[in-house]
């Protein structure tokens, strides 16, 4: 199995070159890596080269590493029935760049470039209707980026006065508990309160 | 009298359609009464799981996936597992395994039961649902008796299962599956046979494999068009390759077809439910139910009670839980309703880094437009049915 996707991984590289920046197979999965402004030509290519065969759309979504340049992971996942195998693509992008839509490629790809829109405000250029899809009516902000805190900013509640629901900022009760678990011994790079001089 | 301006009729389905099947609102566009236009707005039922899966330890997210697809919890479940234990490279143990399948087994029955019955709803029935209901009751009395949870079941956990089956449940799931057949027989007659259901659903929502593909359909669907792709078979997982079943496939790739494969898949799933009961009764059957791996699995309560390191591996664990390797798999199963899959990214601490969940009802549900389109206002509820939309899965 590792053999033959050392073999298929060989071949995307060989054929496309350029618009690949890496490549790897971890877990028994091959992750390649595309640069950003060539992603439609890799797809079309995964797609129609009969080595690849990549027929079947499975997934799009996106990951955030706010430390990184280029901050989002576009992540696209692809199936070959023909041959039984699956990858991985993967191309970074920041707020600002936008990432060529695939959705003439595969139309399956609309609602999923409108999900990773709306969870991480990831742009994609050519999509015909990039509007927000999970998220209420009028929402702002992306939740899924890792500086949006898990409780939000605002909530929702019946007014009875008004007859109608409203908005107002989110007020907690109880201060919002995220327990730091990780070992002292093991695990934590950051230094622990108290801790400074021991580590000086 | 002159030509009159005649423009489209836009109407709103839902949110609250009991035809719906949740909460879905369907913009349609009209002509007369034909469709010329479906824009679904999802989303009514977004609790930001996989944000929330982001703050919890690996254990704790697993509850969350029990209330994706609540129709069929446990198949969620075994997609988070096995994502997990990839990463982690732990080998499941064999009754685990077993108990695993069956499941996954019961609840294939489960979901399929309610939708094969409620799409017979939506076209006009009102009987069928009765008897499918009665059927997933004794399902769930099951789901109960292992876990003690109906629906939400947290049963599967990584490296195993939370609990060894009882030899009188193995006894009384045996003695479900011979009558179950028998009901099947007469869903069969009632539904399937029925002239109004032919009517409504031969020939309605058609598509094909190559539409199948790009649109990332899977499950009965992509098998209605006549292809056998199945990931029990095709990538199994688990002991599927032992267990022998047929993958029943469609020809005309339409609503009616989708709904004789799951009539089918449901005898395919009692077969491989009776495999493994003798399976798990074998003596090559029995042992552990999860990992022997103490960093893993947590301890018995009667091994907390008496062995130091037990219990510090308990206390671990549910403070701390076990950290997982740095790395990013994606694992699948052939959930009821297609491929649920589960892309995991690991930074190497006791908590996912990103969790992202790829349910199959959400690309179901996209196809919509394109199999409406043409197609009469009544027929919108036919097609919508034959997908088989959950929508905690759908808005996550």
């Amino acid at each position: 199995m590792s053999a033959e996707l050392q073999a298929l991984s060989d071949h995307i590289a060989s054929s496309l070159g350029e618009a690949i920046e890496d490549r790897a197979i971890a877990y028994g999965e091959l992750t390649i890596v595309a640069r950003l402004e060539e992603i439609k030509r890799v797809v079309t290519f995964l797609r129609d080269d009969p080595q690849c065969r990549f027929v079947c759309f499975i997934d799009i979504c996106g990951a955030d590493y706010p430390a990184r340049e280029r901050r989002f992971d576009v992540v696209y996942h692809f199936l070959a029935p023909h041959h039984n195998r699956r990858i991985r693509v993967k191309v970074e992008t920041d707020e600002v760049t936008p990432v060529p839509s695939i959705i003439d490629l595969f139309p399956a790809a609309n609602w999923y470039e409108r999900e990773t829109y709306d969870l991480y405000g990831v742009l994609f250029s050519g999509h015909p209707d990039l509007r927000r899809l999970l998220t209420d009516y009028g929402f702002e902000g992306h939740p899924l980026r890792k500086d949006f805190p898990l409780t939000g900013y605002v909530e929702v509640r019946y007014d009875d006065g008004q007859g109608r629901v409203v908005y107002e900022p989110v007020k907690l009760s109880q201060e919002f508990r995220n327990f730091d678990f990780l070992s002292p011994w093991e695990g934590t790079d950051y230094v622990l309160p108290g801790d400074e001089k021991a580590k000086a | 009298m002159g030509e009159h301006n005649i423009r489209n009729f836009t109407i709103n389905f839902g949110p609250q359609h009991p035809a719906a099947h949740g909460v879905l609102r369907l913009v349609l566009e009209l002509d007369g009464e034909v469709v010329e236009r479906v824009d679904p707005h999802i989303g009514l039922l977004h609790r930001g799981t996989e944000k929330l899966i982001e703050y919890k330890t690996y254990v704790q997210a697993n509850p969350y996936f029990d209330r994706l697809d609540y129709v069929a919890p446990m198949s969620q479940e075994h997609a988070y597992c096995l994502a997990i234990e990839k990463l982690l490279g732990i080998a499941v143990p064999r009754r685990a395994q077993l108990i695993r399948v069956l499941f996954a087994e019961i609840s294939r029955l489960l979901s399929h039961l309610l939708n094969v019955t409620t799409q017979a709803m939506d076209v006009g029935a009102l009987t069928p649902p009765l008897w499918g209901f009665e059927e997933r009751e004794k399902l769930m009395i099951f789901y109960e008796r292992i876990s003690g949870s109906r629906m939400h079941a947290n049963y599967f956990r990584p490296g195993g299962v939370s609990m060894d089956i009882q030899p009188e449940l193995i006894d009384d799931i045996e003695g479900f599956c011979d009558p179950f057949l028998k009901v099947l027989d007469d869903l069969d007659t009632l539904v399937m046979g029925s002239r109004i259901f032919k009517q409504r659903n031969v020939d309605i929502g058609t598509i094909t494999l190559e539409d199948c593909w790009k649109w990332g359909f899977s499950g009965p669907i992509v098998r209605s068009c006549g292809v056998a792709w199945d990931l029990r078979k095709s990538q199994p997982y688990e002991c599927y390759e032992e267990m022998e079943f047929d993958i029943p496939v469609g020809l005309n790739g339409d609503n009616y077809d989708r709904q004789v494969i799951r009539m089918e898949e449901m005898r395919q799933s009692v077969r491989i439910m009776r495999q493994c009961l003798d399976k798990l009764r074998a003596p090559d059957g029995q042992g552990p139910v999860n990992t022997l791996d103490g960093k893993i699995a947590p301890p018995s309560r009667k091994d907390m009670k008496r062995s130091m390191e037990a219990l510090i591996h308990h206390f671990k664990l549910y403070t701390e839980g076990f950290h997982v390797p740095a790395g990013e798999v994606y694992a699948a199963v052939e959930a009821p309703k297609g491929e649920f899959g589960v892309y995991l990214v690991s930074d190497g601490t006791n908590k996912p880094y990103r969790c992202h969940v790829r349910a199959p009802g959400f690309a179901h549900l996209q196809g919509m437009d394109f199999m409406c389109r043409g197609h009469m206002l009544a027929d919108v509820a036919g097609v919508l049915g034959s997908l088989d939309i959950v929508f905690g899965e759908v808005d996550r």
